[in-house]
């Protein structure tokens, strides 16, 4: 575990306020103690430090997972998020898509939500702004990236995509292995 | 009889001159003929050795040689042009090599990778039969080149190539360049089997450097130009080297790189989320034509009336100088502009 390089870790903010904004801030200025991000096989991890210390008896190769994976930096240090971060980026998400009941289920096999299968929609959000996918009774599915502005939407095809699959729930069970 | 004395006296006067050619000796001797090697065990008198070292060591040297030739006359000897040679039998005395023995010879790239994958050689033919030419025509050497020569006495200029480029030369330049391939590829193949250290990358030019050596000839320099874990900025889009045997050209790159400041994580952090939000955004100017395009959409949804009227003004508005038809929305309009021209109108 080490911690993120500068230019790292702005890649990671920049990141981050796509989809949750200025409250990237709360995730470390948090009062319910410190927590910090770390770096593990190219993985990065968001662990409290009590946490932290208890996971330092361990040496690097014995370690599998500290605290919640966030992502994952690609060789050419670009992150992509894993599902597993959807739990710190719901509650701040200040950008969300609703999707119909009937649409759900084809989200979470991982496919794009086109116009057909939009509930509702916040207000103002521009293109390709990183968002935050909920069922119609406020459960967090997934996020995605928003292929058309709202305003855009309004006018859409039906069948145009709307919001870009990036990740969902059930890759819980469809990319167990490479998640953590 | 006089005479007979005489060269008998001579003879023995003669035979004085030379010492004998028996010699005693406390120890035997060990002799290895095969290798003209004679080993004297006896221990040397220290008393001659003192007094006349240079004489005691010629006669003992003498008596050892004496020893080794008659041993070598105890030999089966023949006659060979007036010579009388001996065979010298098979040296049983093991002498130390020298150096040291050479090993097997170290394999080049490819026969170490047609090694690995079980690829035989296979041997050509000297001749093979050429049916366009209707001969024999050599494989490789003699006369080989002339029947290249008969045969591609005219080449194809392929359409996707200038048609006044020398498809002949261009040949010429490609085997050229092939033998030259080749050149550097033995080189290589001595150096890895010398284990030299050679340097591998380095500043090649603008002009014949690729992208990737350009970027790592960067990534080096900069490491090199640190100055106590003191790195040169970063450019905004600059990218590190990265690749096989990159790491190792860079000075200090194995060392793990410290995350030990001054300042606190939490602070650092929280300067770099500050720096990041407060980034100017971009000028996007066809989000701006969008949002604009939006409010006017809006605007005309709410209040439907306006639209109509502006309508009616436009078809009948011939009033004024002459100004410009509204364009319809469509287009790009300025909307600094737009109110412009509708006071115009008016």
């Amino acid at each position: 575990m080490k911690r993120l390089s500068d230019e790292r870790a702005k890649i990671l903010f920049e990141k981050l306020s796509k989809y949750i904004g200025t409250n990237v801030k709360q995730l470390i200025d948090r009062p319910d103690g410190t927590y910090c991000f770390r770096e593990h096989r190219d993985r990065v991890y968001y662990v409290s430090e009590r946490i932290l210390k208890l996971s330092e008896c361990f040496g690097p190769e014995k370690l599998v997972c500290v605290g919640t994976c966030f992502g994952k930096f690609s060789k050419t240090n670009k992150l992509k998020f894993h599902i597993t971060a959807l739990y710190y980026l719901a509650p701040y998400a200040q950008y969300k898509v609703w999707v119909k009941p009937s649409f759900e289920q084809q989200y979470l096999y991982g496919n794009h939500i086109p116009k057909s299968g939009l509930g509702r929609i916040t207000e103002n959000a521009g293109q390709y702004q990183g968002v935050v996918v909920y069922s119609m009774n406020d459960l967090p599915l997934g996020f995605g990236v928003l292929a058309r502005s709202t305003t855009e939407c309004k006018t859409a095809d039906p069948m145009t995509t709307v919001c870009f699959h990036q990740s969902d729930i059930g890759e819980y069970i469809r990319s167990e292995d490479t998640l953590f | 009889m006089d005479i007979v004395k005489e060269v008998l006296e001579k003879q023995q006067r003669d035979l004085e001159k030379y010492k004998p050619i028996t010699v005693d000796k406390h120890l035997e001797v060990r002799l290895d003929v095969g290798s003209l090697l004679c080993t004297d065990p006896n221990d040397l008198e220290d008393n001659q050795l003192k007094n006349n070292r240079e004489q005691y060591l010629l006669d003992l040297t003498r008596d050892n040689t004496q020893l080794l030739i008659n041993s070598v006359w105890e030999l089966p000897t023949e006659r060979i042009d007036e010579c009388i040679v001996a065979k010298l039998p098979e040296p049983t005395t093991v002498l130390p090599r020298l150096r040291k023995v050479p090993g097997p010879k170290p394999l080049t790239k490819w026969e170490k990778f047609a090694k690995e994958k079980g690829i035989k050689k296979k041997k050509k033919d000297k001749k093979v039969y050429d049916t366009t030419l209707d001969k024999w025509v050599p494989t490789y050497g003699f006369k080989r080149a002339d029947a290249e020569k008969e045969k591609e006495w005219v080449l194809e200029v392929p359409k996707n190539v200038d048609p006044n480029e020398d498809m002949f030369q261009k040949k010429i330049d490609l085997r050229n360049e092939k033998v030259a391939k080749n050149e550097i590829q033995r080189m290589k193949n001595i150096v890895r089997a010398k284990k030299v250290e050679v340097p591998r990358g380095g500043y090649f030019g603008p002009e014949v450097a690729s992208s990737g050596q350009l970027l790592t000839a960067v990534t080096v320099a900069k490491s090199s130009t640190a100055s106590v874990g003191k790195f040169q900025d970063k450019l905004p889009k600059e990218k590190q080297a990265r690749g096989i045997g990159v790491k190792e050209l860079i000075p200090g790159a194995k060392r793990k790189a410290s995350h030990i400041s001054a300042q606190p994580e939490k602070e650092v952090n929280l300067d770099l989320i500050k720096s990041v939000l407060n980034k100017k955004p971009k000028y996007d100017i066809e989000k701006a034509i969008s949002i604009q395009k939006n409010e006017d959409k809006l605007q005309r949804e709410t209040n439907p009336a306006e639209k109509g009227k502006k309508g009616k003004k436009g078809k009948g508005g011939k009033s004024g100088k002459g100004g410009k038809k509204p364009k319809g929305g469509r287009g790009q309009r300025a909307p600094g502009k737009k109110t412009a021209v509708g006071r115009k109108r008016r």
